[in-house]
């Protein structure tokens, strides 16, 4: 069970109690949580738990410091504000630290699904159950995950900032193990309702038989078809260098390019936590509520995202984007919905002459921070097409590829979709074909 | 700790379960950092919980709870009891674990300085010491330093009978110089990548690494990179320095010989290995100089995977897992020894915290000292390159396909180094690469490095781990193919 906002009001008011900073801040989070994991078609482990955690900050002669407890007793709130503020008095003062926001007001956004809440240990491994079902069929393995669970989090501060938001999360994924082949995929909601575990087990299935006895082609630049998934796996090494002060420090790749077109004319890039199919809070780590921010326009790197005290230094507007102070960060968008276009899968395969289709990436990491080289590979599902076709499964393929690069030589996107991967945080993003993608090398196992 | 352990573990067992474990924690960490002469990081967390797994219909269930009180405990454990009968639906045979004996122990990690002791203002003066030696090199543009202290109290229960307390104490240190010029970024860290050197001590660990001495030679180093030249592409005889081949062995080494890997419990998300059951005994993992150990026991030195018990229960061991070139070793749990009819579990289950179950997980996994210096490789090599100091890292889902990126490199030629090379990289395949080795440095340029950030699992765990190595050549290597166009 998570906590209410009365009893978060409660628990602030205790903080505020023992508290004897100029400024004082609480976040309170708490979530119960439950995850079903399979393996060689059978539940290995089962998991539950049930948490919260009181988080205290104080501001106190231009010093700021952060502690943490997840005890709820009088005697450990007490002794987390002397903490906090123990840690301010034995710092040196920061001379651009900012006082605390005042009251703010906020957008609603629902994403608390009962049914999410109810899902009980043996309705998962009924689901479960039937996946295997299915895997044995085609004499196929099953390994994946089903969790669902619920949070909420307060943001209070001194200065009457009240913030509350509770959502709940749902998640199925799936991987089919063939002799030689494996196909994935993976669906979350915050309404587990939403998710369709028999169709993305019969989908995973598919891309494991069909990718059987995969051959092996040479590594060189191909035309790719990027599913959503490892569109977003991608995407998510590109946008932490969104953010002012990643910009203001110089270790962003988009230092020197703001306002440039770094990009295709036919990449559009939003950060937009209203959107309906994205989760989170309609606020920031400092309360501030989130706006909705165009990223990317037709290619050029319209606008950053700031929290308060970079968005002070860089001469700007905040945009609700920071992250719990003190921190190294600054902010980051973490919303993102990314345009597409009315391409389906069939028409970007129909349309390509010889060319790689991939399901996901994996084990993705920056080789250059300011040409965003990435290298990582590709993993369950990778086909060979060809003559408009998708024609056999292909070996795993290394890449060595530039994300500003590849945002150039997009030829064609699908529409967007509510997207999870394994690498980055959930996007709502298109299906993409990418012309001269580069593939360093193949494995040979 | 001991009321709550006894109270979970009495209402597993008459809840039903066959075997029950509880495990409560309370951790404590500190974090301190500063950046561009500034604190950046000053934030403390403590966090006191307890986990029970059981095994009940044959199957396995987990609970936790921070709620410790007894009706929050007695709950907690009637649900991993609920949540165990319900995997029990969709088994395809009961759980079956090795047989471990009971045992009774109190154990505590050396540690001469308690970090939690040393002065908060301290700790600052001397990260904003360092930060000030990195900001007189004209260049830095970011220059970052950061110390991390935890303090891990756990007690084991189980329904076998034992009763285990440990108390860990963990510290980490390291600085960053970033160097923004000419549309490049470059970056030098000490005394290693990610947050630095890590190890089960106390703050004379950051006593020894000597930060503030070393901060403005890796600055210089840092600007110095943009004015060095490109990495060539080709192949080349290659020397690693001892922290870049620390997490060599952690990639294509340690993470394929996880027996739940093997076995198919990572398949939807860490992914498999390539060393499969059958390569037990008989696969030429490496050339015949290679000797790795996974162990635990304190007598390996203070790594990040050194402890008395793992989260099951079992004594620390010191396991051959390559020996002379010949893989012979996995790293095992109770329940995959059974499942490969292992007399006893090598004692590698750990999980992150109270909330999370046990997992395989490295321990110290470490490479055998050979002979000689780092010098003594470089004076011994006609045409290669020196590559130090993580910067990226990528290995396929079956542990076999790898690319490595380090900050800094240094050609060879003629047993001299030659100039200062910029963003190198090597790929390889993890079996051609350990047996293309032919040089290991001696024991005096050994050490034991911590990894604090692996991570495994669903919900996802980060450990530390350790990782002993001396600087290594490897004959032959594919270099600079991520920057070839």
């Amino acid at each position: 069970m998570t906590f209410t906002r009365q009893r978060a009001e409660e628990i602030f008011e205790k903080v505020l109690k023992y508290s004897t900073a100029d400024e004082t801040e609480a976040i309170i989070t708490s979530t119960s949580y439950a995850l079903t994991r399979f393996a060689n078609n059978t539940i290995h482990q089962n998991v539950s738990e049930e948490s919260a955690t009181l988080s205290v900050r104080v501001v106190m002669d231009r010093r700021t410091a952060r502690a943490s407890t997840n005890k709820f007793d009088e005697a450990s709130i007490r002794r987390a504000c002397e903490a906090t503020t123990k840690l301010a008095r034995l710092q040196p003062p920061d001379p651009d630290l900012l006082s605390m926001p005042g009251p703010q007001t906020y957008r609603g956004v629902d994403r608390h699904y009962p049914e999410t809440v109810g899902l009980t240990p043996e309705v998962r491994a009924e689901i479960i159950r039937k996946v295997i079902a299915r895997a044995a069929t085609d004499k196929l393995t099953a390994a994946g995950v089903f969790s669902s669970g619920a949070s909420a989090g307060a943001l209070f501060n001194s200065r009457g900032l009240s913030a509350y938001h509770e959502e709940t999360i749902a998640e199925f994924s799936v991987t089919m193990l063939g002799e030689s082949s494996a196909g994935w995929a993976k669906q979350t909601s915050p309404n587990s309702m939403e998710l369709a575990p028999i169709a993305l087990a019969d989908r995973a299935a598919r891309k494991a038989l069909e990718s059987r006895e995969p051959r092996e082609i040479l590594p060189g630049k191909y035309t790719v078809i990027l599913e959503p998934a490892a569109v977003l796996d991608l995407l998510g090494f590109l946008f932490m260098d969104f953010g002012g002060l990643a910009v203001d420090e110089k270790r962003s790749c988009l230092t020197g390019r703001l306002g440039q077109k770094v990009f295709g004319e036919n990449i559009n890039v939003r950060d937009d936590v209203y959107h309906p199919l994205q989760s989170g809070p309609p606020f920031d780590g400092e309360g501030m509520p989130r706006q909705r921010v165009t990223l990317i326009e037709r290619g050029v790197v319209k606008n950053l995202v700031f929290a308060r005290q970079s968005a002070r230094k860089m001469g700007t507007e905040p945009t609700g984007h920071g992250f719990p102070l003190p921190n190294e960060m600054g902010e980051a968008p973490m919303n993102i919905v990314m345009e597409g276009n009315r391409s389906s899968m069939e028409d970007m395969i129909g349309s390509t002459a010889r060319g790689l289709l991939v399901t996901r990436l994996w084990y993705i990491r920056e080789v250059d921070p300011y040409q965003k080289i990435l290298t990582g590979m590709t993993r369950d599902g990778t086909f060979w097409i060809e003559d408009g076709a998708v024609r056999y499964g292909v070996k795993n393929l290394r890449f060595n590829q530039s994300a500003l690069t590849m945002l150039g030589q997009v030829e064609m996107l699908s529409p967007p979709q509510r997207t999870s991967g394994e690498e980055s945080f959930d996007m709502v993003v298109p299906a993409m074909k990418v012309r001269e993608f580069n593939f360093s090398s193949v494995t040979k196992h | 700790m001991r009321d709550f352990a006894h109270r979970a573990l009495d209402t597993a067992l008459a809840r039903g379960a066959s075997y029950a474990d509880v495990r409560v924690m309370d951790i404590r960490q500190r974090y301190l950092s500063t950046r561009n002469g500034q604190p950046a990081q000053v934030r403390e967390s403590e966090s006191f919980g307890l986990g029970v797994r059981v095994i009940a219909a044959g199957a396995w269930g987990f609970a936790a709870t921070d709620d410790l009180t007894r009706p929050g405990v007695e709950r907690t454990a009637a649900q991993a009891v609920t949540i165990a009968r319900a995997s029990a639906l969709c088994k395809q045979h009961d759980v079956r674990l090795a047989p471990e004996e009971r045992i009774v122990d109190r154990w505590e990690s050396p540690c001469r300085i308690d970090p939690f002791a040393v002065s908060v203002s301290a700790c600052l003066d001397l990260l904003l010491r360092v930060d000030a030696e990195l900001r007189k090199v004209r260049g830095v543009t970011l220059a970052e330093a950061s110390m991390d202290f935890r303090r891990l109290e756990q007690l084991f229960v189980s329904s076998l009978g034992s009763e285990i307390q440990q108390v860990k104490t963990q510290t980490g240190a390291g600085f960053v110089a970033t160097s923004f010029q000419a549309n490049e970024i470059q970056r030098r860290s000490y005394p290693n990548s990610f947050g630095g050197q890590y190890q089960t001590k106390g703050y004379e660990l950051v006593e020894g690494l000597e930060l503030v001495a070393n901060a403005r030679r890796i600055a210089e180093e840092a600007v110095a990179l943009h004015d060095a030249d490109q990495c060539p592409s080709g192949v080349r005889d290659l020397i690693l320095g001892s922290a870049q081949l620390g997490l060599q062995i952690h990639e294509s080494i340690g993470h394929p010989i996880e027996l739940d890997r093997v076995l198919g419990a990572e398949a939807n998300y860490a992914g498999m290995s390539f060393l499969t059951l059958e390569k037990l005994g008989r696969l030429k993992y490496a050339s015949d100089i290679v000797n790795v150990v996974a162990d635990a026991t304190p007598a390996h030195g203070p790594g990040l995977g050194t402890f008395a018990y793992d989260d099951e229960g079992v004594p620390a061991q010191a396991t051959p897992i390559i020996r002379e070139g010949l893989f012979v070793g996995y790293l095992t749990s109770r329940e995959t020894a059974a499942a490969v009819d292992q007399p006893r579990s090598n004692g590698t289950m750990r999980a992150e915290g109270w909330n999370r179950i046990p997992l395989i997980r490295m321990t110290n996994v470490s490479l055998l000292p050979g002979k000689g210096t780092l010098e003594d490789l470089i004076a011994s090599t006609a045409d290669g390159i020196y590559m130090d100091t993580n910067r990226s890292w990528s290995i396929d889902d079956r542990r076999y396909n790898f690319q490595f990126g380090t900050e800094i490199g240094w050609e060879i030629r003629g047993g001299k180094i030659t100039r200062m090379l910029k963003n190198p990289t090597y790929a390889g395949i993890t079996t051609d690469f350990w047996n293309s080795c032919d040089a290991i440095g001696g024991p005096e340029c050994w050490t034991l490095w911590g990894t604090p950030n692996c991570g495994k699992g669903q919900p996802m765990q980060t450990m530390g781990t350790g990782h002993g190595a001396s600087p290594a050549r490897f004959r032959q290597v594919q270099v600079g193919v991520a920057y070839k166009d």
